[in-house]
């Protein structure tokens, strides 16, 4: 909805930027300290992509470390951690994609049957209570289940079953499971939030009118709730799509502990990253910066083109 | 009919109390943990019912560690509080002029913002900037600088500006001579409560729930924030006697109930937004609700 005021006749008036700065400088103004702010640590670190192409020198700065062509990309992808970090990366997130998707609408819908709005109040109330918390305490609730000696899983669940207790900090075939258990119970309550807001807005006139024709609760789900909501759901399926090449860095760092013994199904691009650049030498540093200008360059079009879709589908949605 | 549908309301209700509990337990797990004396630990783990109670872990770490905690929970409230008051300016500041359709080249300035959510440097070259050029490591303006601004808050802000105040009282204002900054600090904002709220509750919830940045930018001991502290004493929490500099006291006390101490701490970090969180989810999920319409 557009409001025509007389302020809107403004803009229909050809000028030049100087007249514009003159007629709103206040408002250019305004934006200074946040157009610092994104240039600072938004475009120079674009700019800063060059490092890819360079033999970091960390005492001499990006400009002046030496050109060294693709032989950090070289060094990079000659290792099996460049496969491994992208396949962990995309697998985790197409996963959380997918089945988020799922529990989330489960979720949802199932939460907009109850009644009772003290019980669904308190309910959602509880469920986003993860989501709150950081990952370093969300890091001590998974120590408390899986530390080797005191931890719950050891000493209360697998005795229940009967199995040998698990040095969890070790073994990394576990994990997929761990982390992706964490990741959904983290963002069950938060993830669902989107679509309980979409089925409040669905008209109740539709529900009422199908119970009259005898549908039952299900019928209604799948005939009216799921249609109504399936303009959010390729919305946002495209737009996570589109940060498929970017890893939750604290899930994947905080939760195994970064621990060495199990990198090779929790280790990620971001994580990876991190690691590389931490340990300090200019050979890491360099695959470290090659995999990020990977990670930046793909995940750019991914975004790009998962919005082209949104596009094409509803262009009111998409992003630009 | 009737019947069957209060049978269905049970069920439902049920299940979802029982998905709620299990979201909520790991929580209690921690709490209840803290609240165990080390010794049935030691002995029976980890337990929802444990042997014996104790407040000693909470003693312990008051006795060792208080100067250690005390700093980290000035570090991590200052950088909040800061952090969130430059947050929200910062992004008002831009958010407003973008949402003004008498203003020529707010496409532009939008667009400027927002394709920084699009593509990003990566983590090199962003740490080889904070730390070579603009020198943060090891101050505290590295926990709150690279975090007061936001491309997404900003299209929050300017969609709440630009949906809830009408162009008419903007220009009326002006009419009666109002500077820009005037109308935005005594007509808009005002106005517009509820957007800032959400975007200072995201900001506050961010700065307090931060150790990436103390992570990549912080080694000295005295700037540590609450969540970095909790994080580097996963590993050692021994080293919580010699934080506070009095490793004598090591001596007087025969262990260190390391266990519990370590889930006293996570609630120490943790539970001050615990505590607060239910009375702020409004303004959360009307945020992201804003959000997702404007995708």
């Amino acid at each position: 909805m557009k409001i025509n005021t007389g302020i809107g006749s403004h803009v229909k008036r050809r000028g030049t930027v100087k007249t514009e700065l003159k007629k709103n400088f206040s408002l250019f103004t305004m934006m200074i300290p946040g157009l610092i702010h994104l240039i600072l640590f938004a475009y120079l670190p674009m700019f800063g992509v060059i490092i890819a192409f360079k033999k970091i020198n960390f005492a001499q700065g990006i400009l002046k470390s030496p050109w060294v062509g693709l032989q950090n990309f070289k060094f990079l992808f000659n290792t099996s951690d460049a496969w491994i970090i992208t396949r962990n990366t995309v697998l985790y997130n197409l996963l959380f994609i997918t089945l988020g998707l799922v529990l989330h609408l489960i979720v949802a819908i199932g939460l907009n049957e109850v009644r009772n709005k003290v019980i669904s109040k308190t309910c959602q109330t509880m469920m986003l209570m993860p989501h709150f918390m950081s990952m370093v305490v969300i890091s001590y609730i998974a120590f408390a289940f899986f530390s080797n000696e005191t931890g719950f899983m050891n000493h209360k669940i697998l005795p229940m079953f009967g199995m040998e207790p698990v040095d969890w900090y070790v073994n990394p075939k576990p994990w997929p499971y761990i982390l992706s258990i964490v990741h959904f119970w983290q963002n069950l309550g938060y993830g669902s939030i989107v679509y309980l807001a979409s089925i409040a807005g669905i008209d109740k006139n539709l529900y009422e009118a199908a119970e009259i024709d005898g549908a039952n609760k299900w019928n209604q789900i799948t005939n009216i709730t799921i249609p109504c909501l399936k303009p959010v759901i390729i919305i946002m399926l495209i737009m996570s799509i589109g940060k498929i090449f970017n890893a939750d860095f604290g899930l994947f760092y905080q939760v195994p502990q970064n621990s060495g013994a199990l990198y090779s199904t929790t280790s990620t691009i971001n994580t990876y990253v991190f690691n590389m650049m931490k340990s300090g030498s200019a050979n890491s540093m360099g695959m470290s910066s090659a995999a990020a200008f990977y990670q930046s360059i793909v995940g750019f079009i991914l975004v790009v083109a998962s919005n082209a879709v949104v596009h094409k589908i509803d262009p009111e949605r998409a992003m630009f | 009919m009737t019947a069957r549908k209060k049978g269905f309301q049970i069920i439902i209700s049920s299940v979802f109390i029982a998905i709620a509990v299990l979201c909520v337990i790991p929580v209690a797990l921690v709490l209840i943990t803290s609240l165990t004396d080390q010794k049935s630990i030691d002995n029976y783990g980890y337990a929802f019912f444990p042997e014996k109670w104790s407040f000693e872990a909470y003693r312990y770490i008051w006795a060792t560690a208080k100067k250690t905690i005390f700093n980290a929970y000035g570090i991590t409230i200052f950088t909040t509080v800061v952090g969130t008051v430059m947050g929200v300016l910062i992004v008002a500041l831009y958010a407003y002029p973008i949402s003004r359709n008498d203003f020529k080249y707010r496409n532009g300035f939008a667009f400027f913002s927002f394709f920084t959510m699009l593509f990003n440097g990566g983590l090199v070259s962003w740490y080889m900037i904070c730390t070579r050029f603009l020198h943060l490591s090891n101050t505290v303006w590295s926990l709150i600088l690279p975090g007061v601004m936001n491309s997404w808050y900003v299209v929050i802000l300017k969609t709440f500006f630009s949906t809830t105040i009408p162009a008419s009282i903007i220009e009326s204002a002006k009419i009666d001579g109002a500077s820009e900054y005037r109308i935005l600090f005594r007509l808009v904002m005002p106005l517009s409560l509820p957007g800032l709220a959400t975007i200072a509750l995201f900001f506050t919830l961010k700065f307090w729930n931060d150790w990436y940045n103390s992570l990549m930018f912080i080694t000295d001991e005295h700037l540590r924030n609450l969540q970095f502290l909790l994080q580097s004493m996963l590993s050692k929490i021994q080293m919580l006697n010699e934080a506070d500099g009095n490793t004598y006291l090591a001596e007087t006390i025969e262990e260190v109930p390391s266990d519990s101490v370590r889930m006293a701490l996570c609630m120490i970090a943790a539970g001050p937004i615990l505590i607060v969180y239910p009375f702020f989810q409004k303004y959360f999920i009307q945020g992201l609700t804003v959000g997702a319409v404007k995708g």
